[in-house]
């Protein structure tokens, strides 16, 4: 499944998809940088409750496919700018970590 | 040879250097250099594991120059088979490298750690993601770490 096809179903919505056919290649939960960092992997999704700047650097160096903003937490002012020209997809959900991860693990 | 490194690079010299001031007053700019790096390997065409690895350690060190030490430089050099980072700040120094390898070990404050930093990960990761790694380091004048990633 692309992210751009995540981001049109119901639960998930679209927050910035410079990158709209990336295929999301399994997923990794985590908020915690260091240990993301070190265990997320390229293609996966990642769904966070972080929503610092931070979250884009890491998720360019792991080149995971999008991030996934779990319980409706939104983007810290100038972060949605910095994914934009850095090409990282984010979506948001209003579903915990856990409901988001099940539902997408049904779905890829 | 590589794909992606022509002729010409090679003749130039047998490395090439990157060089990166680390700012250390925003966290907006951090990671700035880790993912310059990440591309210009790739340009390179280093193999992906290594440059993985290079970049895992290349951003923790960065984030530590900017959570522990006001900043600092950041050098990359890459030759035929390995990569060398250097990482040098003129911050505080580390008073007891032991307790600061230990995973979980941090004297981060609690406004970095809920940015999801903090949570001591970082030298043992650098440690965990490299071939080699060094610190120097003395109270007071600063800190540099070496690492080295064979690929
Ligand atoms: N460049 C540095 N200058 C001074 N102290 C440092 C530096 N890097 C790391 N440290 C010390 O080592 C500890 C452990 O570092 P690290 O494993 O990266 O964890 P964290 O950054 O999450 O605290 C830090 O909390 C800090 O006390
Ligand atoms: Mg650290």
């Amino acid at each position: 499944m692309t992210v751009k096809e995540l981001s049109e179903l119901s639960g998930f919505s679209p927050v910035c998809l410079p990158e709209p056919e990336r295929e999301i290649e399994g997923c990794y939960c985590g908020d915690l940088l260091s240990w993301v960092m070190g265990r997320a992997s390229s293609g996966q999704a990642w769904i966070t409750i972080m929503s610092n700047i931070n979250i884009i650097a890491v998720a360019t160096l792991c080149d995971t496919s999008v991030i996934i903003l779990s319980e409706d937490v939104a983007l810290d002012d100038g972060v949605l700018g910095t994914a934009e020209a850095r090409g990282v997809n984010v979506l948001s959900t209003a579903l915990p970590t856990y409901e988001a991860a099940k539902e997408l693990s049904a779905l890829i | 040879m590589r794909a992606g490194w022509s002729e010409t690079e090679r003749n130039m010299s047998e490395s090439l250097k990157f060089h990166f001031d680390v700012n250390g007053s925003s966290f907006t700019s951090a990671g700035q250099a880790s993912v310059q790096v990440k591309k210009s390997l790739r340009e390179l065409g280093i193999p992906a594991e290594a440059i993985r690895r290079v970049s895992i350690a290349m951003y923790e060190g960065e984030i530590n120059m900017v959570i522990h030490a006001h900043g600092g430089e950041a050098d990359v050099i890459v030759y035929e088979d390995r990569i060398k980072i250097v990482l040098n700040d003129h911050g505080p120094g580390i008073p007891n490298i032991e307790l600061a390898m230990k995973e979980g070990y941090s004297t981060a404050p609690d406004n970095i750690r809920s940015l999801g930093f903090g949570a001591g990960m970082g030298l043992p990761n650098m440690k965990r993601y490299t071939d080699e790694m060094t610190i120097e380091t003395e109270i007071g004048k600063g800190t540099c770490i070496t690492m080295w990633v064979n690929f």
